[in-house]
């Protein structure tokens, strides 16, 4: 019997011991990683409807028809009017205002981007297609303020920059709503 | 087979891309009906290589004689299927030797009498375009990582993992640049979960436009992902005060971004290196690729490279131009991230035949971006009268079940369909449903999100087609 109970305790003992490493087993934090370099995040950017991040620079309507010209027609068209058969099939970018609503409704910037921050994002990340990220900041301001002049949307002597294009107001700016699913017409 | 007048009232872009997704589907199917044509197994439901493999058969005392090595080499390069070795087939596999072990260099491969394969969407690049899982040939849950559906923007990028960081920045109060060998050190997790991308079915808003299970479903695939939960690494960088949304980035040509809520990050997020037991595939992310578990394909980012928390959503194009859904209205819903419930019937399906009237289990995969998927219901009357169907274990969250429905067939045309509800609650509902809400403006209506029930018809001589019941 004697040796039993010191065979039990020491079970115990031993289930305690795992149990108190069991505890040890995921610290909070592990310290793996480095802190990155500032010049590498620098290098990164996305742009939101406040502007933050935009860089310094300017783009005209007049410099933004030739680098349209040079680097967005061949896909785009030279009227943004889309080459939807060849190609790699571009988008067309401007029309449609107040399509969205019918029975055709038609995309695009004109009609349907709620923020000008976004097509300045796009074309700086992905655009051109076959060269991304191959264009200046002042390239791409000026291939934004060539679009949106031909949309309507800006007059056609307005300068683009990291102050004046988060200020541009999009057609389609109100065109949104939260999602409201699941929806309660299927709870009836 | 679809006239230019069904197409009427299309745009022109729409027109070439519905056109060009029928164009792969009849491909497809004529090879099939010629390998049927060729098959001895003509009674059967699925074609099965035939007498192609017959004659290699035949060829094979000759392949001995020439040079076995030459003539493998060259039927490898010819005849075999995308990811299959082409071997001679012996008359008799118990009569001689088969294939020395090592011969596949360590990594084995399909059957070469295995040939189903991912259809691609006939865009006019290749480098922005998607492909879909053949569903109809589905077994289980799991879809082969080599079948699992695709969809990239500017092609699938070749990246070294040495050379691959993920940072961690924003809104942090310590930015962080994890290398591949830092995540590989966290704590890790491995989850089964689907991947739909929301606009699987756009097609079938108006009409039953493809004609097969692929064509309508496959956009959905199902593997298992392990990596480091994004909760992990919160605490390693420390979330700030306002941090309410995170900037996904992917590190492709399109250098892909999308904004996610923090709420979903911390729910139950994954920041994935495997799939299925291995590394990631190039096509899916490789080295690394942001998992939220039951939302649209479109967030999970691929090839991940950065996560920058902010206060705010980012409005990236990805999250307004596309991947929103357009109401009658003119209004579009943003942020529609869940894939709602959903179910299909994958045997028997568009395309199939039935052999005659008499017993089949029919089989297919409900899934929910809820939760588990509480019950499958089976109509063999369009809708009318529901039987319960069978779920084979497991039955996980967030994860696509298989359901079972043993059935006779008399014979008769009859309308197949199956219905899922998840442990929500939630009802899968029918088209007219989402269409009495959503409206159906534009070719392919509010284009992501169609969960509807789908309807299988099948005609006295047992022909499976895709309609609307």
């Amino acid at each position: 019997m004697c040796t039993r109970k010191v065979l039990l305790a020491s079970l115990a003992l031993l289930w305690l011991a795992g149990a108190a490493t069991a505890q040890e087993g995921y610290p909070l934090r592990l310290g793996f990683g480095t802190m990155p370099p500032q010049e590498e995040l620098a290098r990164l950017f996305a742009i939101p409807p406040d502007g933050r991040g935009l860089p310094p620079g300017k783009g005209t309507y007049a410099q933004g028809q030739k680098v349209y010209a040079d680097s967005c027609a061949v896909c785009h068209g030279d009227k943004l009017q889309g080459i939807p058969t060849a190609g790699i099939g571009g988008d067309k970018l401007i029309g449609g205002r107040g399509t969205l609503a019918s029975e055709s409704p038609m995309k695009t910037i004109e009609s349907y981007w709620p923020h000008a921050t976004t097509l300045f994002d796009y074309v700086k990340r992905a655009m051109p297609f076959t060269a991304p990220g191959s264009l200046s900041d002042e390239q791409v301001y000026s291939v934004v303020a060539y679009i949106l002049a031909e949309a309507n949307i800006l007059p056609k002597n307005a300068t683009l920059d990291a102050s004046t294009l988060p200020k541009v107001t999009m057609p389609n700016r109100d065109g949104f709503i939260a999602d409201p699913r699941p929806e309660i017409e299927l709870y009836r | 087979m679809h006239d230019e007048d069904d197409l009427g009232g299309y745009s022109e872009k729409i027109k070439r891309e519905i056109k060009a997704r029928i164009e792969v589907e009849r491909v497809t199917l004529a090879r099939r009906r010629e390998e049927l044509e060729n098959c001895p197994c003509q009674e059967g439901m699925f074609p099965r290589p035939g007498r192609r493999s017959v004659l290699f058969a035949a060829g094979s005392a000759l392949a001995a004689s020439m040079g076995a090595s030459i003539q493998a080499a060259r039927a490898a390069v010819q005849k075999a299927p995308a990811g299959a070795v082409w071997r001679d087939v012996p008359d008799d596999p118990t009569k001689v030797p088969g294939t020395p072990l090592g011969e596949d260099g360590g990594y084995g491969s399909r059957s070469q009498f295995e040939s189903e394969v991912r259809w691609r969407f006939l865009t006019p690049t290749r480098l922005s375009s998607w492909t879909m899982t053949p569903l109809d040939k589905s077994e289980g849950i799991i879809t082969p990582s080599g079948l699992h559906f695709e969809r990239h923007h500017a092609g699938i990028p070749t990246i070294d993992p040495a050379r691959h960081f993920l940072y961690v920045h924003g809104l942090t109060e310590r930015a962080r640049k994890f290398s591949m060998a830092d995540l590989r050190r966290f704590p890790s997790v491995s989850r089964l979960h689907f991947i739909e991308c929301s606009g699987n079915g756009l097609t079938e808003w108006r009409k039953p436009t493809l004609k097969t299970v692929q064509g309508t479903h496959g956009l959905l695939s199902i593997s298992e992902w392990t990596g480091v939960q994004f909760s992990t690494i919160a605490r390693e960088v420390g979330l700030k005060e306002g941090a309410a949304w995170a900037l996904a980035e992917g590190a492709d040509a399109a250098v892909m971004t999308r904004s996610i809520p923090l709420e979903k990050l911390l729910t139950d997020a994954i920041i994935a290196y495997a799939q299925n037991g291995e590394a990631l595939r190039p096509e899916q992310g490789y080295p690394l690729r942001l998992i939220l578990p039951g939302w649209e394909g479109n967030t999970h980012i691929k090839w991940l490279r950065r996560l920058e928390l902010s206060d705010k959503p980012f409005m990236t194009r990805e999250e307004t131009s596309k991947y929103t859904d357009l109401l009658a209205s003119g209004k579009a819903r943003q942020f529609s991230f869940t894939m709602e419930a959903k179910s299909v019937i994958t045997f028997p399906s568009g395309e199939m035949k039935l052999p005659g009237a008499g017993f089949y289990e029919v089989t297919g995969l409900a899934w929910s971006g809820r939760g588990r998927i509480a019950r499958v219901e089976v109509s063999a009357d369009g809708g009318k009268k529901w039987q319960l169907a069978a779920l084979q274990d497991p039955v996980l969250p967030i994860c696509a079940t298989r359901f079972r429905f043993p059935w006779f067939w008399n014979g008769e045309p009859v309308v197949l369909q199956s219905r899922a509800a998840d442990e929500t609650g939630y009802v899968q509902p029918t088209l007219k449903q989402l269409v009495d809400i959503r409206g159906l403006a534009g070719p392919f209506g509010s284009v992501y999100h169609l969960n509807a029930i789908q309807s299988w018809g099948i005609a006295n001589d047992g022909s499976v087609s895709n309609v609307h019941a």
